[in-house]
């Protein structure tokens, strides 16, 4: 299983995490800066693999931003190099033409959008359209609601004037 | 840009980018941690709107790694809101700030199971989404029932039910017996039927771990998992949307093959062979193209495959295709497919008898250990250490030493415990193993443990033909200027002991040694001085006639260190200066140190504990212990000759080990290894290259220019904090001693006796004995043998595998895997005798207990002298038959020397309890010996065989023995065990056993506390 996801951008900054393993805060913290040690100082044309204490790190670089999956050491590493890959392409096709901005300030969606491709640390949905279907409907239903929102305050608004 | 629709969190967002420094950033947050702390407070008067905000600032900042230590339960909360847009937030965040062992948690868990339970589908999958990820025991025993309704509901829509598959799986992992085997095995099998293909991957996700625990309950699955596989592969009624770069789901088919290898076999005929139709469409399918991710995908696939077909333990054809694939893998420019070669290649050394053809990879797998990346660096070490054994251990360690000079530091202590531990199982003569572990201290002392010395002074102890070789190599570096520290205790420590065996040479008069030696010593710590005072003493008791001025310089350094504020020095000092006034009994207490008992070296059995429990680790592991026989032996006073399989004589060579017969078979089958048309085409362009690579590359231009300016100083600070890739060693041994298993009394002794007996203990150890009761009728035996557990718990995981030779059918009968608490089960075996022949028969025998697996290599006693029956025949039956066979093949004559010197009588004995029957007054000569006996197997069925010994008596090493039957491979058979029992008769223990050997008198003389010695003699007997 995939035991935490991490996106870190060139100059170490983070930009996502997802533990599925229970890490207390401390650990997360320590397991951030470790790893982002370990894999920012990797020279490109290298494996993907990075072996870590007792488990593999499965990277991939695209532009500045790596995106990590801790694995156990008998999972599949090329099977988590397609997730990762599944996963940006998903991000790539709703944010259209996605970049690390795109992450930096809708990292609650990049979230959102996780939830959707792993649960448990497994593979859910390897239907890109399914998922960009389900992320339509989810933003349509906040919309709704803002508009809700905003046409309950208008009323209340001229109720009031 | 702001696309998040929350002003406030972009405004926010971009003030933290703004920041010139980690100090204003950190400003920056705390002025909002702030602000939301006191917005929550008063939380009266907050909006759910400006409720998500916060809590999605506080995720924000808890991301940037600052401590958001309040919080949560506003956070928690939001999962209780009534609209969407509140109780998503209030999910999410949930699942990313805490994990399962937090207190709050609990605090959700029925508004948790309001939502799964509720009408509302988006809901429902928000509550799943987070018990899925971060539910612990508590969600598990309240919620599992729930989950599963919503799995198996035909009401439920595919984006529910896949969410609750998995969901389901977390909540097993977190309590097993949430799941009822009983009831569920049915619906999982049903569920393996879903037409919908996410819920089907969630699905077999589930089943993977189900049966990764329980194959039993979930046979039904299998046929359905080799149906899914065999649509995916065949690429049938997939919808477009799911294949990806043109592979119909590769992550479905890697699961579907996961699953199907926690099944131990696939029995139905049918079934299996479309599995393996399937399996070998993926093996010679697979190309390597263009596509970086097309490529990655098609190759998830295959090493599944790979890994599946290892596990069915596939026909010999369709393994050395996986090996030369695997050889093809190593050698490509795409690293992901080098390291998963290596990898694989590493699994495969255990799976199955393929060693032969990896060897033929050596020099790749040696190239790969230069590889720039040191992943693959580190799987080239662990397969060469995997794949090593006598025949390539010096070729392998060689270069293990050659690349400890310029290896990482990460690597070097793994580098040379493995080296060390290498060198000692495997090493072709032992003054090898010394150059080894010399040359290993010298090249990387720091990384040298204390136990990779103290064995090699056992060594040393035990080897009395090693000790003034070992004694001239200390000296060799001892010349050297500048040594480290471990090499001044080891070569000081050899001298000391066994310097004086080469006194006569030029340059090592005790006075010379002690100079060099003592040459060393302003450069030591306090740990090494009480070995050079100890060494320093042994010169002088070796220095006979005493010479004045050493005993005097001597002297000055013990009473220099007689007021030394070390305990261990002073001690040492006073007792050695008090010691050597005292002439003759100085002999006694500063002899040569004793023989260590023999013992499981303590580097295999710390490497064996510091292994993680991995597949790939515990292979080694089981390797190690299956050559833990092999170790004995190497440690046994008899240097091994080489090649096992080379005939020699000695106790080694009475039988010869079966396996050999199957190695011999090998070849025919690696022929095969090419023709299955598997190409590789090398990758020309970088994988960093492919299209979608460059998904990202406008990022650059977009990012303001702040952000560039800002890297280099960002990159400083965080890069400060980070450790380096050292702190990632792997294989540090730990100070664990317990856990492995020692057998109890020789092995070896135990086999010959029972050779000569009908009963007695075959092995034991600790946990368990084995004892054997045999009957033999003619060509056929009977044996029983007894597994008793000594324990108060059960052992698990039994099995029994006999490796008969060729000419014994052997049949075993059902060993239970389990023994329980003190109990004895017995298991008989039925033997027949095909053909005569000295091979023999081969008990691979294992168990668990507790976290250890034991295995051990057993020689059966089923050995030819059984399947003879005394015969007395008179002059008038023998003078006929022994004319009759008159000369080869039928007849053999050999001159056999170096006998083992016996008088007549005591021969006579010898010939009667191999059931040889002697008839004296047959020869007149009677310095010579006639025996006869019957010889039974189906093939020869009862055969009469003659024996005739003329002995010299004046020279009792050497005889002519002249052997006849009726057939010729009996005769040569026979002859040839007769003359391994007279060369060397393995009955009596050549050598003291344990308590036979005195305790080491330095020990008791400085009784030192046993922590703080630094003495190897005591610290070794402690650590042995």
């Amino acid at each position: 299983m995939i035991h935490f996801v991490l996106l870190i951008s060139r100059q170490g900054k983070v930009r996502l995490t997802k533990w599925y393993s229970p890490y207390s805060q401390k650990e997360r913290s320590k397991v951030i800066r470790e790893l982002s040690g370990i894999v920012l100082n990797r020279g490109p044309k290298l494996c993907n693999f990075v072996e870590w204490r007792g488990h593999r790190v499965v990277y991939r670089r695209y532009a500045g931003l790596y995106f990590c999956m801790c694995i156990d050491e008998a999972d599949n590493e090329l099977e988590v190099l397609d997730i990762i890959h599944h996963f940006v392409e998903i991000l790539d096709r709703y944010f259209g033409s996605v970049c690390e901005l795109d992450l930096i300030f809708n990292f609650h969606k990049a979230y959102y959008i996780l939830d959707e491709v792993l649960i448990a640390g497994e593979f859910q949905e390897s239907s890109k359209r399914t998922i960009i279907r389900l992320l339509s409907t989810h933003d349509s239903m906040v919309e709704m609601a803002k508009e809700e929102a905003t046409s309950i305050g208008n009323m209340i608004a001229q109720v009031t004037k | 840009m702001a696309l998040s629709g929350m002003r406030g969190l972009s405004v926010f967002i971009s003030d933290v980018r703004n920041c010139q420094n980690k100090e204003q950033e950190r400003l920056r947050v705390d002025k909002e941690l702030g602000n939301v702390r006191t917005r929550f407070k008063n939380e009266k008067g907050l909006s759910p709107y400006e409720k998500k905000k916060y809590v999605w600032k506080m995720l924000y900042i808890y991301m940037l790694g600052y401590d958001v230590d309040f919080g949560h339960m506003e956070a928690v909360s939001l999962i209780s809101a009534p609209k969407y847009p509140e109780k998503q937030v209030g999910y999410i965040v949930t699942a990313c700030l805490l994990n399962e062992n937090h207190d709050f948690l609990r605090l959700a868990i029925n508004t948790v199971r309001n939502d799964i339970i509720g009408r509302n589908e988006t809901f429902q999958c928000l509550a799943l989404t987070l018990v899925g990820n971060i539910g612990g025991r508590e969600f598990a025993e309240s919620l599992a029932a729930d989950v599963q309704k919503l799995l198996i509901s035909s009401s439920c829509r595919p984006l529910v039910r896949k969410k609750a598959a998995l969901c389901l799986l977390r909540l097993y992992r977190k309590n097993p017996d949430v799941v009822n085997v009983d009831g569920w095995a049915d619906r999982m099998a049903q569920l393996l039927d879903e037409r919908d293909l996410g819920v089907l991957t969630s699905s077999m996700s589930l089943l993977v771990a189900l049966v990764s625990n329980n194959h039993e309950a979930y046979w039904s699955c299998l046929p359905k998992c080799v149906k899914t596989l065999e649509r995916l592969a065949r690429n049938q009624d997939i919808p477009q949307e799911y294949t990806y770069y043109g592979i119909p789901s590769p992550w479905l088919q890697v699961k579907t093959m996961r699953a199907l290898q926690y099944f131990p076999t696939v029995e139905d005929p049918n079934t299996r062979r479309s599995l393996f139709e399937v399996l070998q469409r993926i093996l010679m399918g697979t190309d390597v193209v263009k596509n970086v991710n097309k490529n990655n995908a098609s190759h998830a696939v295959l090493f599944e495959a790979l890994a599946l077909v290892m596990h069915l333990d596939a026909e010999k054809e369709m393994m050395s295709q996986c090996v030369a694939l695997l050889g093809k893998f190593i050698a490509v420019r795409e690293p992901n497919i080098r390291y998963l070669g290596l990898e694989n290649m590493t699994r495969m050394l255990m799976v199955t008898d393929v060693q032969d053809i990896i060897k033929r990879h050596q020099a790749q797998i040696i190239t790969s250990l230069k590889d720039p990346d040191i992943s693959i660096r580190r799987r080239a070490l662990d397969l060469l250490y995997g794949m090593c054994d006598v025949s390539n251990a010096k070729d392998i360690v060689e270069e293990l030493l050659q690349y400890l000079s310029s290896a990482d530091f990460a690597m070097r202590e793994e580098l040379s415990l493995k080296a060390a531990i290498l060198a000692e199982k495997f090493a072709p003569d032992l003054s090898w193993y010394v150059d080894v572990i010399l040359q290993l201290i010298d090249k990387a002392g720091d990384f040298v443990s204390d136990d990779i010395w103290f064995r090699v002074v056992q060594f040393v102890t035990n080897n009395e033909d090693l000790q003034s070789y070992a004694a001239a190599k200390a000296r060799e570096y001892l010349n050297k200027p500048a040594i480290h520290e471990t090499m001044v205790k080891v070569s000081a420590y050899i001298l000391g002991e066994y310097g004086h065996l080469l006194a006569r040479r030029p340059g090592y008069s005790p006075k010379e040694l002690f100079t060099i030696i003592h040459e060393k010593h302003p450069t030591v710590s306090t740990s090494t001085i009480p070995i050079l005072l100890s060494s320093y003493a042994k010169i002088l008791m070796h220095t006979q006639p005493p010479e004045p001025e050493l005993q005097n310089q001597i002297w000055t350094i013990f009473n220099k260190y007689e007021s030394c504020i070390d305990v261990e020095i002073q001690q040492r000092a006073a007792e050695y200066f008090a010691l050597s006034r005292k002439g003759a009994s100085l002999m006694d207490i500063l002899a040569e140190m004793p023989k260590f008992p023999e013992r499981q070296s303590a580097l295999i059995r710390k490497a064996e504990d510091a292994e993680v429990d991995t597949a790939e680790q515990s292979a080694i592991k089981l390797r190690a212990q299956q050559q833990m026989s092999t170790a004995l032996v190497v440690t046994d006073q008899r240097p091994p000759n080489g090649m096992p399989a080379q005939p020699s004589i000695g106790p080694l060579s009475l039988v010869k080990v079966p396996s050999e017969t199957v190695d011999s078979q090998n070849p025919g089958d690696q022929g095969l290894t090419h023709p299955n048309g598997v190409v590789y085409k090398e990758d020309p362009q970088p994988p960093s290259q492919d299209i979608i690579g460059d998904l990202l590359g406008t990022l650059s231009i977009e990012g303001p220019p702040g952000a560039v300016a800002q890297s280099p100083q960002s990159a400083t600070y965080e890069a400060e904090g980070a450790p380096s890739a050292a702190d990632a060693a792997a294989l540090v041994p730990v100070g664990e001693e317990s856990g492995s298993v020692q057998p109890i009394g020789n092995i070896n002794e135990r086999f010959y006796a029972l050779c000569l007996k009908d009963s007695g203990v075959l092995y034991e150890d600790p946990n368990i004995q084995i004892g054997i009761k045999a009957e033999w009728r003619a060509h056929q035996g009977r044996l029983v043998l007894f597994l008793g557990n000594k324990n108060t718990a059960s052992l698990g995981s039994v099995q029994a595998l006999i490796l008969p030779p060729t000419h014994l059918k052997m049949e075993l009968s059902l060993v239970p895997e389990t023994i329980p608490p003190r109990a004895q089960v017995q298991c008989p075996l039925e033997v027949m005798n095909l053909r005569p022949s000295r091979d023999v028969a081969v008990l691979d025998f294992s168990y668990k207990f507790g976290p250890t697996m034991v295995n051990v290599k057993l020689r059966l006693p089923a050995v030819l002298n059984k399947f003879l029956q005394p015969i007395t025949v008179s002059p008038e039956e023998f003078f006929p038959q022994w004319r009759s066979l008159s000369g080869p093949p039928l007849k053999l004559q050999e001159v056999v020397r170096g006998v083992r010197p016996l008088p007549l009588p005591e021969m006579a004995n010898l010939f009667n309890t191999y059931r040889l029957t002697v008839c004296p007054g047959l020869d007149p000569n009677p310095n010579n010996l006639v025996a006869s006996t019957t010889f039974y197997s189906e093939t020869t069925r009862a055969m009469l065989c003659l024996v005739r010994i003329e002995t010299d008596p004046a020279d009792r090493t050497q005889l002519r023995m002249t052997v006849a039957s009726g057939d010729p491979t009996l005769t040569f058979e026979l002859k040839e065990f007769i003359k391994e029992q007279l060369v060397s008769i393995p009955t009596a223990p050549q050598r003291p056993q344990g308590p036979a050997a005195p305790p080491p008198p330095v020990a008791q003389i400085t009784a030192p506390p046993p922590a703080a010695s630094q003495d190897p003699g005591a610290l070794l007997a402690g650590l042995l």
